[in-house]
């Protein structure tokens, strides 16, 4: 390995964006989304759009369970799966309740090590004082490097027409950037929690320093475990997973590609260093092969 | 209701069968980006070499479709952005963790270049050629990211294939022979590599055999086999030939693009390309135990 030795390295120290705030630098702020309380109410979905004044865009009936949403995306900064399963909630249970409904609010991770930030080419991706990572929206220039970055398919570009356009217009011009979840950047400067957690009405979705939530999480694991659920596990809490650990991390009641999730995602550009590598030969490839051609003689 | 929700045609959970990752949202300007700057960055390499061994209009031939692929090029790129009119926020900073970026910067380097001094701009000839496979690789797609030591390979190879087979067509055979060589040449190294790529990839590289990424890839296999063949045996006689062989490999060039691109699409819709590989990984079975 060469002067990229390691994944600190061209990410960036995990904890390495404290250092660029100075004074200013925040606790690193985060969700905790214990999905074993959640009711699927969805209040979190509306409040987001609320809040974040994330426009309409369609109504479609699936036909999978509660979930007409689908999918994280521009204009879903959260996203609560539903699956249904013909499996006991606690192990050991087999007095014919053998139903459970796994309900889960899926958000943006705020990945310590994020593919969107690493790749972004324009620095409309960048990481707060409280380790958020946010997109400017007066950046942003819809390249879509970020949408096929993300791991966890999280960012995407939004097709509605651009605020000010006329949608009745012969052509409307589609608003055409990439929007994500924010952590409610502007409302955490304000001192007050994200809007999502704030209108969870069984604190499913707990907000707070990443540190105090992963001991909580710890805690609540154990009790789980205690108690027998089946399955229930902890998702993108280890910091030394693919992407560093998740700002935004998870109590799942099953393996994670039963929620869409990936089940051991990595940080594309842990790999870099040695993909620049490789196109460095291969460059080189290419020049020798041109002089080879004229190896023949020049005609 | 099921007893778990699979994945068609596999034990694999999914959610819905639903896609994990996002298609990407590029247009069709970024596969025949991967064509014209690869074309331009190589022809900027052949026409320099040929200035320096004194074959004039070979080199000429050279600097004139570089000139093109390099004034064409920006052109796609800006046109695919959402917010075109923001493009140059590509230059707000340098970021060597960002492929884009580091293309930007080389691109406007080898067109800016070329209008000061051509040898200059043949510098970033090569990288021009190959950065776009590390762009592709450097993604969370997987038929992209499992293929980053083949791709830039395929890319360069491709270049050289394509900026031999653009000038055979246009010089005239007796002038051409380096043109032929560098045309031959590459497009044999680029299939190997290709097919290389295809079996190191295994299950991750199957839409390189299905749906429009397998058309692609036939396609551009044909085309590339066949008008190496005609540039490789009857472009040295005849002019007709030259064209017609230079035209196939360029189409079969272009084509390749367009399936490396497509597979990209094809890889992220389906939730096993993901699922699969990282259970494996971790040592875990695909169904629960």
């Amino acid at each position: 390995m060469s002067e990229f030795a390691t994944l600190a390295d061209i990410t960036g120290e995990p904890d390495g964006w404290a250092d660029t705030y100075g004074d200013e630098t925040k606790p690193r702020l985060g969700f905790f989304t214990d999905t074993s309380i959640c009711i699927g109410c969805k209040a979190c979905e509306v409040a987001c759009k609320e809040w974040n004044v994330i426009p309409e865009d369609g109504l479609v009936w699936t036909g999978e369970s509660y979930d007409n949403t689908s999918t994280l995306g521009a204009n879903s900064w959260r996203h609560v799966a539903f699956v249904e399963q013909r499996k006991p909630l606690h192990d050991g249970n087999h007095d014919g309740d053998t139903l459970r409904w796994l309900m889960s609010s899926d958000v943006c991770k705020h990945c310590t090590h994020a593919a969107c930030l690493d790749v972004c080419p324009t620095g409309a991706l960048f990481r707060t004082e409280f380790g958020t990572v946010v997109v400017q929206e007066d950046i942003c220039n819809g390249c879509g490097y970020c949408v096929p970055a993300c791991p966890f398919g999280v960012l995407d570009k939004r097709h509605l027409p651009r605020p000010g356009s006329d949608p009745a217009g012969v052509r409307p011009q589609e608003d055409g950037r990439v929007w994500k979840c924010t952590l409610c950047y502007d409302r955490l400067k304000g001192g007050h929690e994200p809007a999502c957690a704030k209108a969870c009405p069984t604190k499913s979705i707990q907000f707070g320093e990443v540190d105090e939530l992963r001991a909580r999480a710890d805690e609540r694991l154990a009790k789980l475990q205690q108690q027998g659920w089946n399955g229930a596990q902890l998702y993108g809490r280890d910091p030394d997973d693919g992407v560093g650990g998740f700002g935004a991390f998870f109590l799942l009641l099953d393996e994670p590609e039963v929620y869409g999730l990936p089940p051991d995602p990595l940080v594309t550009t842990k790999n870099l260093p040695e993909m620049w590598r490789t196109a460095a030969v291969a460059a080189g490839a290419l020049v020798a092969g041109v002089l080879a051609a004229f190896a023949g003689g020049s005609r | 209701m099921s007893e778990s929700i699979t994945a068609l045609g596999t034990d694999m959970r999914s959610y819905y069968g639903r896609p994990i990752l996002k298609e990407p949202v590029w247009q069709p300007e970024i596969p025949w980006y991967l064509f014209t700057g690869g074309l331009a960055g190589a022809s900027s390499l052949l026409g320099l070499a040929a200035r320096a061994t004194g074959n004039r209009p070979l080199a000429k031939a050279g600097l004139y479709i570089s000139m093109a692929g390099d004034a064409v090029s920006p052109v796609l790129l800006v046109s695919d952005l959402g917010r075109p009119e923001r493009f140059l926020n590509m230059f707000r900073v340098f970021k060597v963790t960002s492929p884009m970026s580091v293309g930007s910067w080389i691109l406007s380097a080898s067109g800016a270049s070329k209008v000061l001094a051509e040898t200059v701009s043949a510098a970033f000839g090569a990288p021009l050629s190959v950065y776009t496979a590390t762009l592709l690789s450097d993604t969370a797609i997987p038929v992209w990211h499992e293929a980053r030591r083949e791709l830039p390979f395929v890319f360069g190879a491709g270049a050289a294939a394509s900026a031999g087979a653009a000038a055979a067509a246009i010089v005239a055979p007796e002038d051409a022979g380096p043109a032929r060589r560098l045309a031959v040449g590459g497009a044999a190294v680029g299939t190997v590599a290709m097919l290389a790529m295809e079996a190191r990839l295994g299950m991750v590289g199957e839409p390189y055999h299905q749906g429009e990424a397998g058309i692609y890839n036939l396609a551009a296999k044909l085309c590339t086999v066949a008008g190496a063949a005609l540039l490789a045996t009857s472009a040295k006689r005849s002019r007709l030939a030259a064209i017609a062989g230079g035209g196939l490999l360029l189409a079969g060039e272009a084509a390749l693009r367009w399936s490396v691109f497509k597979a990209g699409f094809q890889s992220a819709r389906d939730p096993k390309y993901v699922v699969e590989p990282q259970r494996r990984r971790k040592g875990w079975g695909l169904t629960p135990a």
